[in-house]
C-alpha cells in the first residue's frame, strides 16, 4: 500500500518525468521535499513493483508499425494455460491475456496483440498463431485498431 | 517527422528502464554516445511530435491496490463522437482504441480499488445507454511492450 506522500509523489509524476537534466530535483522541489528523499521514495516504490520502469511510450504508429492487430480466440479451458505461455512467449507478441468469454456474442478467451508494419505482416503472425494453437482453437478472429482514441496511462484522482 | 538512427537508437534505449539517479538523462546519453543537451533536445522534440506518448514512470494500479479491466462497447457509427467524448472524459479510461468489429471501442480501465472498475463502467453505460463489457484478465502470459525503431 501506499501512504499519502507517496500518493503526491505519483500524482506529480504520473504526467512523465521533466525533461531537464536533474528531473528529480525539479520534482521534489514542487513537493517540498529534498531531491534525495524522493529519489529514495522512488527506489522503494519501484522494489515493491508501484513503479515496474521509467520509459518512454513509444507511438507504435509513428515508428512505422502502422498495423496493430489484436488476434482473440476460443482456447479450450483445460489447454489455456500451456498454449498461453506459447503464444506469449512469440517474439511478435506484446501482449499476452487469458480473458473471461462474453457468451454469446464473445467466444473468445485468449487476447494476443501483434504489431505489424502493415496487415499482410499481421497475418503472416497470426497465421503462426493458428498452426500453434491447432485442434485446440475453436473459432478466433482479428480487431485492427484505426485509431488511438486515447493514451494517458494510469491517473490518480486528486484528493481534497 | 523523419527518424534519423540516433532517434531510432535513443527510442530503443529509453524503452528500457532508466536508472534511478539525480541526472537520468546524462548518464543515458553517455551510453548512447550523445551530450546531454543534445538528448533532451531530441527528446523533447520526440514526445511534441508523439513519437513517445508519454516518458517517465510506469506506475503498476494492482501494486497500490487497483485495479485495470479491458473492456469494449459496440458503438453506433453516427454516435461514434458523442461516445467517445463521454468515455474519455473519465479519468480512468487510460488507453482507448477504435477497432475493426461490431465491438469497435476498446478501452482499458484503470482505477484505484478494484471496485473503481464496476463503478466507472457502470458509470459510462448509465451516461451512453451502451453495455460496456468488461474483460478482467484471468492470466498474464508476457509482456513485451517494446518495439524496435
Amino acid at each position: 500500500m501506499i501512504d499519502a506522500k507517496d500518493r503526491e509523489i505519483i500524482e506529480a509524476l504520473q504526467g512523465g518525468l521533466p525533461l531537464v537534466p536533474a528531473p528529480y530535483a525539479q520534482v521534489a522541489d514542487s513537493l517540498g521535499i529534498d531531491e534525495d528523499a524522493l529519489l529514495h521514495r522512488l527506489a522503494d516504490l519501484k522494489s515493491r513493483g508501484v513503479i515496474r520502469r521509467i520509459a518512454a511510450a513509444p507511438n507504435h504508429y509513428k515508428l512505422g508499425m502502422t498495423s496493430n492487430g489484436m488476434t482473440v480466440w476460443d482456447v479450450e479451458d483445460a489447454r489455456i494455460t500451456e498454449l498461453g505461455a506459447q503464444i506469449g512467449a512469440l517474439p511478435f507478441v506484446t501482449h499476452c491475456y487469458e480473458r473471461p468469454r462474453a457468451l454469446p456474442d464473445w467466444p473468445y478467451n485468449l487476447f494476443a496483440m501483434v504489431h505489424g508494419q502493415d496487415r499482410n505482416e499481421v497475418e503472416e503472425k497470426r497465421a503462426e498463431i493458428t498452426s500453434i494453437l491447432g485442434d485446440a482453437c475453436r473459432a478466433k478472429d482479428i480487431l485492427y485498431s484505426t485509431r488511438i482514441l486515447k493514451k494517458t496511462g494510469l491517473r490518480l484522482k486528486t484528493k481534497g | 517527422m523523419t527518424l534519423d538512427e540516433t532517434d531510432r537508437a535513443i527510442l530503443n534505449r529509453l524503452q528500457d528502464d532508466l536508472p534511478l539517479t539525480a541526472y537520468p538523462y546524462a548518464s543515458a546519453a553517455q551510453e548512447l554516445g550523445l551530450s546531454e543537451p543534445d538528448l533532451l533536445a531530441r527528446l523533447t522534440r520526440l514526445k511534441n511530435e508523439r513519437v513517445i506518448t508519454r516518458f517517465g514512470p510506469f506506475f503498476d494500479a494492482a501494486a497500490i491496490g487497483g485495479a485495470f479491466c479491458l473492456c469494449a462497447m459496440a458503438v453506433p457509427p453516427e454516435h461514434f463522437e458523442t461516445v467517445l467524448t463521454k468515455v474519455n472524459a473519465h479519468a480512468e479510461v487510460a488507453h482507448n482504441y477504435e477497432r475493426t468489429h461490431r465491438l469497435n471501442m476498446w478501452f482499458v480501465l484503470a482505477t484505484e480499488t478494484p471496485e473503481g472498475i464496476e463503478a466507472t463502467a457502470d458509470a459510462i453505460e448509465r451516461e451512453t445507454g451502451i453495455c460496456v463489457l468488461r474483460f478482467p484478465k484471468l492470466q498474464e502470459f508476457f509482456i513485451g511492450f517494446r518495439v524496435a525503431a
